[in-house]
């Protein structure tokens, strides 16, 4: 207290140096909020934010221009998340929840405040967000949790206590994100796994969904936007019947977060999974959702700082949520890139992303309609699904096409896309896929289309 | 592009060589990447029979499905090998793994090169790391269906559920 040359923003509120605003260096200022309806995003809007997104410049394979239809796997960043990230680390950095210095209470203001960013932009309380390093994780923590309830003596809870015969519902569109933590857990407690099918045009079968659902049924996981077929679930439809059966309801939201509002106070959902990297943000961050009551009655997965109130030799008490799920130094440069990310979705408005993006991906499948011998896996209209679109190319194997298009710079996926069951159920090994982002211009889709028409011939499998 | 899809390649994959299945084997290997689906089941014969010394490797069969370097590295390989002592396909299939693994830096040595025969063609391959396991499964059937037949187990590849 004996310093003689004071700061001179001393006294200002913590994190007085860097900025959450994450608005674009061309700032678009797109329909303000009283506007209603809000203006369509235009080309020459997505030209600004493009702008945004310097690797969309890079070169690639001998020289071509980078056509990323690769969202769905992972999403480039605006370069306003990375510089939050650097002011943060420049400014704020320091230990959180751990000391009383200045740094530390800033970088705990910094790492607090994005959670409440994350919360406010899925419509839920702040302690109702538990920061994980994604969806995958995410999903984890629930069902060890809940096999650490099934293995302790019943308590009357918000949460299942999972018994033999019991059931755990699934569905045929599931990410082995969604689907290998449900078959760990069936196989610890003697549950039994069953799941709802895709029916031909990939979208679920919800026709005999009233004897899946049956009295004992404890858990129904379902993904809210498919990663391969991009078929949007109707939520309320499953919240409905697993309300009905008392069953808890978890939803995997890493494809739908990043492209549609996704609210889930609205939704009705128990748990809900996201991750940052898929939603314009950094990798190594995500979030579990769960409703407050639920989080209350879940144990702890991972121990050790942090997270815990009383240690002895013994024993230890446990935080409440959300810091009972966030055992160890936490991501925090990554919470705050996420914010900072979301901050930038929210201007853009994700009612005007979700328009943006169907208008292109009506535009990419019906260029796709028009190549014989292409088949698209899943809808095949730009109505409740989003702009991820997998295609089966009659005689070419999806390696070789991926190849082909990347030869011209344009990036897909190609493989199973982590989702072997959907696969298998659409009657293929593997696809291609394109999906596509805020950023991705029509010229773009149309590259795509048209080098996807190339291919059957270059392989020697169009007539 | 072209140096990965070179015409040989895109040949062979168009027109097969030695596929289908002969009726009888000495051994019989199926392989897969679950990763993408890719496939080779292969038979071979080989005369004398169960001789491992002196033995020659009389025929190679194989079906599959999957993706043009799997499924020609699978034909080109079948006409390379067709008739050589065992002892020489041995030494066949090690240069030509060593040039997959050579990152695109080909084997600098024209008398490995001689040894590949059409197979060098695969060369570019090496350059997409992704791809090289998609190169080597029909070399992996090989080697598989060969141990066997030096072993005398004629038993028939398991094919895993799902698999044709
Ligand atoms: C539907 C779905 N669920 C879960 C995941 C897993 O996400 P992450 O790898 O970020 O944990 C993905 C991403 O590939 C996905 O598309």
């Amino acid at each position: 207290m004996t310093d003689s040359s004071p700061a001179p923003e001393e006294g200002a509120s913590c994190v007085t140096s860097f900025t959450w605003e994450c608005r674009g260096m061309t700032d678009s200022s797109p329909a303000s909020e009283e506007d209603a309806p809000a203006e369509p995003i235009t080309a020459r809007e997505v030209d600004r934010i493009r702008r945004d997104f310097p690797i969309l410049e890079r070169r690639v394979r001998s020289g071509r221009r980078l056509v990323y239809l690769d969202t769905a796997a992972t999403a480039q960043r605006p370069v306003c998340v990375s510089a939050a990230m650097t002011s943060f680390s420049s400014a704020s950095y320091g230990a959180v929840h751990r000391g009383a210095h200045r740094l530390a209470e800033e970088a705990t203001d910094a790492f607090e405040e994005a959670r409440t960013r994350v919360a406010r932009f899925f419509g839920v309380a702040g302690d109702e967000i538990v920061f994980t390093s994604g969806t995958t994780a995410a999903l984890n923590l629930v069902a060890f949790a809940l096999a650490e309830i099934a293995a302790g003596p019943a308590t009357g809870s918000a949460v299942p206590v999972i018994r033999p015969g019991d059931r755990i519902l699934l569905t045929e569109a599931e990410h082995h994100a969604n689907l290998v933590p449900w078959q760990r857990l069936a196989r610890r407690t003697g549950a039994d796994l069953a799941w709802i099918r895709l029916g031909p045009d990939g979208r679920l079968g919800l026709d005999d969904l009233d004897t899946l659902v049956t009295p004992r049924t404890r858990v129904i996981a379902f993904t809210h936007a498919s990663n391969v077929t991009g078929a949007i679930t109707d939520v309320a439809r499953l919240v409905a019947a697993a309300r009905a059966v008392g069953a808890m309801t978890v939803l995997d939201a890493a494809q739908s977060a990043p492209h549609l509002p996704v609210d889930f106070r609205a939704l009705g959902v128990d748990v809900a999974a996201v991750s940052a990297h898929k939603m314009l943000g950094p990798t190594g961050i995500g979030a579990l959702y769960g409703r407050a009551e639920i989080l209350d009655a879940l144990p702890p997965v991972a121990t050790g700082g942090s997270m815990v109130e009383i240690v002895t030799m013994t024993e230890a008490t446990f935080q409440p949520p959300p810091a009972r799920f966030e055992a160890g130094t936490q991501a925090v440069t990554e919470a705050v890139g996420w914010a900072a990310a979301l901050d930038y979705l929210s201007h853009l408005g994700m009612d005007r992303v979700a328009a943006r993006e169907a208008t292109l991906t009506a535009r990419l499948l019906a260029g796709v309609a028009g190549l014989d011998g292409v088949r698209v896996l899943g809808p095949d209209r730009a109505v409740a699904r989003t702009g991820a679109v997998a295609v089966e190319i009659a005689g070419v194997h999806p390696h070789d096409a991926g190849q082909y298009l990347d030869d011209l710079g344009i990036a897909v996926r190609v493989g199973h896309h982590c989702a072997q069951p959907v696969h298998r159920a659409l009657g293929v090994t593997a696809s291609t896929r394109a999906s596509l982002g805020v950023y991705t211009t029509e010229a773009e889709v149309d590259a795509f289309v048209e080098a996807l028409g190339e291919v059957r011939a270059y392989f020697g499998a169009a007539r | 592009m072209e140096s990965l899809y070179r015409e040989l390649i895109l040949d062979h994959y168009r027109h097969p060589h030695a596929k289908g299945l002969a009726e009888s084997f000495d051994g019989e290997s199926f392989q897969v990447n679950p990763m993408c689906g890719d496939q080779v089941r292969l038979r071979v014969t080989v005369t004398p029979a169960s001789s491992a010394d002196d033995a020659t490797l009389a025929d190679v069969t194989w079906d599959g499905g999957g993706c043009s370097i799997s499924q020609a590295s699978t034909s080109v390989m079948s006409d390379l090998v067709r008739g050589l002592d065992l002892a020489h396909v041995e030494e066949v299939a090690g240069v030509f793994a060593r040039l997959m693994h050579s990152r695109g830096l080909g084997l600098g040595n024209d008398a490995d090169e001689d040894v590949l025969g059409d197979a060098i063609a695969f060369e570019g391959v090496a350059q997409y790391p992704a791809r090289v396991k998609c190169a080597l499964l029909g070399w992996m059937a090989l080697k598989d269906a060969l141990a066997k037949a030096v072993a005398g187990d004629r038993s028939p590849a398991r094919i895993p559920e799902g698999f044709a």
